[in-house]
């Protein structure tokens, strides 16, 4: 019993530090991504007495990125606003973040790890219904956006909070469209089942990933999701340039950061989700419990520790590579105006996601309830 | 594991909340939530009576409440913005133009 | 589920529910009803029935509480100034609820104390059983709940919505746009008609 007490408080411990890690590094990837696509530098100033000069080390904007940033945002200032609501104010940004940092509880990182006698699955909470876990929560995450722009006493925030909160909820239903058609394909609500069944190869070669199955919720889940963190082109309730800072206005210091550190944490969340359904999850093409298979029928054997590595591995590559996706998205496309949001959340998501649906069911039913 | 009686008497206390929320508050969107409260009392006396007899049909008239629930929530909230716009108040005591 | 777990929760609900009918910001209410709402999600994943339980917080939780969020903000509803309205309708309030607590003590005392519970398969509550019960034994319940469900969106939509403005208005504040004659004409030319 206790054994596997430890077993799963050492897995939430290891995704948690990642995924807080890996948010950094979002943030990292971001200024200097933002800089490549724009034709600048970027930040490459900040240094610690000089040190890092020698060897060329502030023009990458580590320091910048990684120290400086998070040490400013900590210490700055942290005022409520006058005739605000202190409680909520304070609340909202943290019940903003908690969903989202609580639904990698179910990403599943690799296939199966033996130490000594035991079968350790590398997934931190093995639910059976996990892409309902995962709907759940990521319609709890509306409420900090909604509440961090009404506990700000500022009508703009509070305008803002409530696009915002629109948004978040219609580009959900998307979401739960592409969510649910995927769960008709695999016949399965648990990721780390849908992962295990995308092993195996096509036509000798082809690997059986999700992307192959189900194309059009792909596209469907990476437009909803990436209107459901509010970037852009989706981020006309933050409004830089428009409202101020939209919903977070009225924030400073630590609870600011706790809503930017929201933001890439669900970019995070998104490439995870669609790594896991559509692009094989810790697959590696071509491996298996064993070691390799390779189509021209050679054989690898490999130790399980080292099968485990590299699905391990290979997960993280492809999440980190469908983040920089995103960020290149960001930079490269203009903001979508808020009517134009709305209708091709309703008008064009929705009806989409149902036409798969059911087109998806009758090839499943059809083919044999594969 | 809990007694089902446990189960039934914080549904009964859920309920008894309920329609104290009704009977006492006058702001017609608080009334309301009330409601929703005795509506959710009476799904976990539901489901906790379907387990105790080891039938699903309790989820599954769960299932329907929680549907019609939101049908009757969405209604009823558009009764308040129609009854707001028309004499700019949320408060049931001066909604009372039916009164003798 | 444990009686530890459960008791907490239990505590939880009760107080929470306190909170939405006591509070007078009507934010505070529709929060601690969310907060209740969760409570009772997770009461249910408990007792076995997993899909209904996240059903309700995503439904419930996530949607109709968020609706009545907005309902609140577009209508801008303030704080109560006095929480409830006259002395005698608290009482009677009260009254009622103490009687209504009395009776459910009375008929929870007077029935076996129903702690033996029959024993489930596996799947029980999960996705699959449930669908199979709405497809098979409820499917003129569901096709009809559908129908409902669709009703009550064209109603919200028909009760809600702005009416707009009737062409009969915009065309005298067109012409007069247009030609903007100085105010003292109007009168003089509404006597003379007259």
């Amino acid at each position: 019993m206790t054994i596997e007490l430890l077993i799963g408080a050492i897995k939430a411990i290891v995704i948690v530090l990642l995924v807080l890690g890996l948010t950094t590094l979002m943030l990292w990837f971001e200024r200097k991504g933002a800089a490549l696509i724009q034709d600048r530098i970027g930040a490459n100033r900040a240094d610690i007495l000089g040190i890092g000069k020698r060897f060329g080390l502030p023009n990458f904007g580590i320091i910048n990125t990684v120290l400086a940033d998070p040490i400013k945002m900590f210490t700055k200032e942290d005022f409520v606003p006058d005739g605000a609501d202190r409680f909520l104010h304070g609340l909202a940004p943290f019940l903003a973040l908690f969903p989202v940092l609580v639904t990698f509880a179910v990403a599943p990182m690799g296939d199966i790890l033996r130490v000594g006698s035991h079968t350790i699955d590398l997934q931190p909470a093995n639910l059976n219904v996990a892409a309902l876990y995962v709907l759940a929560t990521i319609g709890i995450g509306v409420y900090g956006i909604a509440l961090g722009g009404w506990a700000s006493n500022n009508r703009w925030a509070l305008l803002g909070g409530i696009r915002a909160s629109a948004q978040m909820i219609s580009y959900e239903i998307a979401m739960s469209l592409a969510i649910v058609a995927v769960v008709v394909c695999y016949g399965t609500l648990d990721l780390q089942a849908m992962c295990r069944s995308q092993g195996g190869v096509w036509f000798g070669f082809l690997p059986k990933w999700g992307i192959l199955l189900q194309p059009v919720s792909f596209l469907i889940l990476l437009v909803a999701g990436m209107a459901e963190s509010k970037r852009v082109p989706f981020d006309l309730p933050e409004g830089e340039s428009e409202l101020v800072a939209g919903y977070f206005t009225e924030y400073s210091g630590g609870k600011q950061a706790v809503f930017m550190m929201t933001d890439f944490a669900e970019v995070l969340l998104v490439s995870v989700l669609i790594v896991t359904f559509f692009f094989g999850g810790w697959q590696v093409p071509w491996l298996a419990r064993d070691g390799f298979h390779f189509p021209g029928g050679a054989h690898l054997g490999l130790p399980n520790l080292v099968v485990a590595l590299l699905q391990f591995i290979a997960f993280w590559v492809k999440v980190v590579l469908f983040c920089l996706f995103q960020i290149l998205i960001r930079w490269t496309l203009p903001r979508f105006r808020y009517d134009q949001l709305m209708r091709l959340g309703w008008k064009g998501l929705v009806p989409l996601g149902l036409i798969n649906l059911v087109v998806t069911a009758f090839v499943v039913v059809v083919a044999g309830g594969k | 594991m809990t007694p089902i009686s446990y189960y039934m008497a914080l549904s009964a206390i859920l309920f008894a909340i309920g329609v104290t929320g009704v009977l006492i508050r006058r702001n017609v969107i608080v009334m309301f939530l009330s409601i929703e409260l005795m509506l959710n009392a009476v799904n976990l006396a539901l489901v906790a009576l379907g387990r105790r007899i080891g039938s699903m049909d309790g989820q599954v008239i769960v299932f329907f409440v929680m549907t019609v629930a939101a049908a009757e929530a969405a209604v009823g909230l558009a009764i308040i913005i129609a009854m707001f716009r028309n004499r700019e108040t949320v408060n049931a005591d001066e909604l009372n133009l039916l009164r003798w | 589920m444990p009686v530890g777990i459960f008791a907490f929760l239990a505590v939880l609900a009760v107080i929470t529910g306190l909170g939405v009918i006591l509070q007078r910001n009507p934010v505070h209410c529709v929060l601690a009803l969310a907060l209740v709402l969760t409570d009772l999600g997770v009461i249910f994943m408990g007792l076995g029935a997993v899909t209904v339980g996240f059903l309700q917080i995503i439904v419930y939780v996530g949607a109709i509480m968020v609706l009545f969020l907005f309902v609140i903000w577009l209508l801008n509803i303030q704080v109560d100034p006095g929480a409830g309205g006259h002395l005698g309708l608290k009482l009677l309030g009260a009254v009622a609820a103490a009687a209504m607590a009395g009776e459910f003590a009375e008929v929870i005392e007077h029935t076996p104390k129903i702690s033996q519970i029959a024993t489930v398969p596996a799947d029980f509550g999960s996705v699959a059983e449930l669908a199979r019960y709405l497809f098979t034994d409820y499917l003129v319940a569901f096709e009809v709940t559908s129908v409902l469900l669709l009703a009550a969106v064209v109603g919200a939509i028909a009760l809600a919505r702005r009416v707009s403005p009737s062409l009969v208005l915009v065309a005298p504040v067109a012409a007069r746009g247009a030609t903007s004659p100085p105010e003292p004409d109007v009168p003089v030319a509404r006597r003379e008609s007259a």
